[in-house]
């Protein structure tokens, strides 16, 4: 490992890896940290297709997906460690961040113009969701048990609650049952399923799998191991109704109950954080609030799709290319995006007319036959639908982003 | 006159999971309603007739970066014999190197589809 970079990136996965691709393609000198033994990130234990749909225009698994990518990656020679823990990342001047890096190899420390951060998500635990009880063997989050299943060939169970019914929760329950193992029951929270229909249909119905809405998974007991979990109905304010428990024996509890930005390493550099995403606040070239900082992925903002996480990756290595070349960004001026009506969260938070800005967002209530309006520069979008689970991504010309003055909202009206 | 049956499906496609109805007359289908695109007919039509699902499993690797290897089917094969497919599965080993798109079982139980790998190992 050399002493300094135009860009080091900081995690291996879809983001990071389209993020030191397109770092190279633009002439930068490129080092790529990965803390796991391999390369890949999460799409390397993901054996069910679905991925690359708009990337690629054709249905891959996530590892043919994360294959291409991989082989591209190493055919460009881009230099890289695994098992490589970024510890600290530290602005010391606006062109001058040191990164202090443990390998197999020992300590390193390395300076950096530009950091690519692209470190994915953590999965939500039992304790921020409420289960009270014991903490015995059994209980694993749904990247756990995939990891264990996919990559290293073990099953964590026989007789299986999942909790949570998002599209990595429905998922599961199918891989679980195609393996031999036992779905008792699928238990969401919400009034409605939080993955896609056609994944309820698919990976639920397909089986005969019970999904549990308005329930919640209150209590674990076991001696050692799982025995049981305690099922509770929830009232329209999700709070457990007394007296509706309802008792299901298992002996492995999957949670699979929701992503949340993984950031402890540049939340000590002192990024700013948006409580709506959980992610950093970043401007059009993905940019934080810390100069020559940059984000891309999961730890931007929980995407449905790893085409997005790509298109992230590589929009943050241009943002980083923008930043050498310049000695920052061209940017003179920031147009705050502002959440109107319907919309839950956004980003890019800042936007700039010295490129044209893909935004991403979420609602906060499904809709049908709305409009998309950005008021401040007259443009608008019709949609058939939206949804909270699936991001709206919406293109913004720079030319329609010089048309505002310091703002621009971004609401979902109805179709008049 | 044979009996008519009806059918309501959700489409699985594509994310946005039309709601389809299908009639039928004994083996005839009379009609298909609700699909929004050419792909979402075809399902439903297949779907009543010869449902077929993509198997994907994984398999033990001896030699391997990973104990396993990703392997799916290289066309949808017909639902029904999915467990089969499965249990034949769990018997199959393999020795490294595997390479993405390499034939780990051909012409699973007469389908015409090929169990190929989809992970490097």
């Amino acid at each position: 490992m050399r002493s300094e970079y135009d860009v080091v990136v900081i995690g291996g996965g879809p983001a990071g890896l389209a993020a030191a691709i397109k770092a190279k393609e633009l002439g930068m000198d490129v080092l790529l940290l990965e803390r796991r033994e391999y390369l890949g990130g999460i799409p390397v234990q993901c054996v069910h297709p679905g991925f690359g749909l708009h990337y690629f225009g054709e249905d891959l698994t996530g590892t043919e997906f994360i294959h291409r990518f991989i082989e591209k990656f190493r055919g460009m020679g881009i230099e890289h460690y695994t098992n490589a823990h970024v510890l600290n990342v530290v602005s010391r001047s606006y062109w001058h961040k040191v990164l202090t890096v443990v390998t197999e190899e020992g300590l390193f420390e390395v300076r950096a113009k530009t950091v690519i951060y692209a470190a994915g998500a953590r999965e939500r635990h039992a304790f921020e969701i409420g289960i009270t009880g014991h903490r015995v063997a059994g209980i694993y989050t749904a990247g756990e048990a995939q990891t264990m299943m996919d990559v290293y060939g073990v099953m964590p169970g026989k007789e299986i609650v999942i909790v949570g019914s998002g599209d990595v929760g429905l998922i599961m329950a199918r891989r679980f049952t195609l393996e031999g193992a036992h779905v008792k029951a699928v238990v969401e929270l919400m009034p409605y399923p939080g993955g896609l229909t056609r994944n309820v249909v698919q990976c639920l119905e397909d089986f005969g799998i019970p999904l549990y809405l308005s329930h919640a998974v209150t209590r674990v007991e076991g001696n050692k191991r799982v025995e049981r979990v305690i099922v509770t109905r929830v009232d329209e304010n999700l709070k457990p109704v007394p007296g509706t428990e309802e008792v299901i024996e298992c002996d492995t509890v999957i949670l699979a109950a929701g992503l949340v930005p993984y950031l402890k390493v540049i939340e000590k550099a002192g990024v700013e954080i948006d409580p709506a995403t959980g992610g950093p606040v970043v401007n059009s070239y993905l940019e934080t609030s810390v100069p020559g900082i940059f984000v891309a992925g999961n730890a931007l903002v929980i995407n449905d799709l790893v085409d997005y996480v790509v298109e992230q990756g590589e929009e943050a290595a241009r943002g980083a290319y923008e930043f050498v070349k310049n000695g920052g960004l061209p940017s003179l001026r920031w147009r705050k995006l502002v959440k109107g009506r319907n919309v839950r969260l956004a980003v890019p938070h800042y936007l700039s007319d010295t490129r044209d800005t893909i935004v991403y967002a979420r609602v906060k209530k499904p809709e049908e036959n709305v409009v998309l309006r950005f008021p401040e520069i007259g443009k608008e979008v019709r949609l058939p639908f939206v949804k909270p689970s699936e991001m709206v991504r919406v293109k913004l010309r720079k030319e329609e982003i010089a048309r505002a003055g310091g703002r621009i909202t971004m609401e979902v009206v109805g179709d008049e | 006159m044979s009996e008519v049956k009806r059918f309501k499906l959700t489409c699985i496609v594509c994310p946005l999971g039309c709601e389809i109805e299908v009639e039928m007359e004994g083996d005839r289908i009379t009609s298909v309603r609700g699909y929004t695109c050419p792909r979402g007919k075809g399902y439903a039509v297949q779907e009543v007739t010869e449902p077929k699902r993509t198997v994907m499993s994984v398999v033990p690797v001896k030699g391997g970066k990973f104990p396993t290897v990703a392997v799916k089917s290289d066309k949808p094969v017909p639902k029904e014999l999915v467990p089969r497919i499965m249990r034949l599965l769990a018997d199959v080993e393999v020795e490294a190197p595997v390479h993405v798109g390499q034939v780990i079982v051909e012409n699973v139980l007469g389908t015409g589809a090929n169990i190929v790998a989809t992970r490097e190992a």
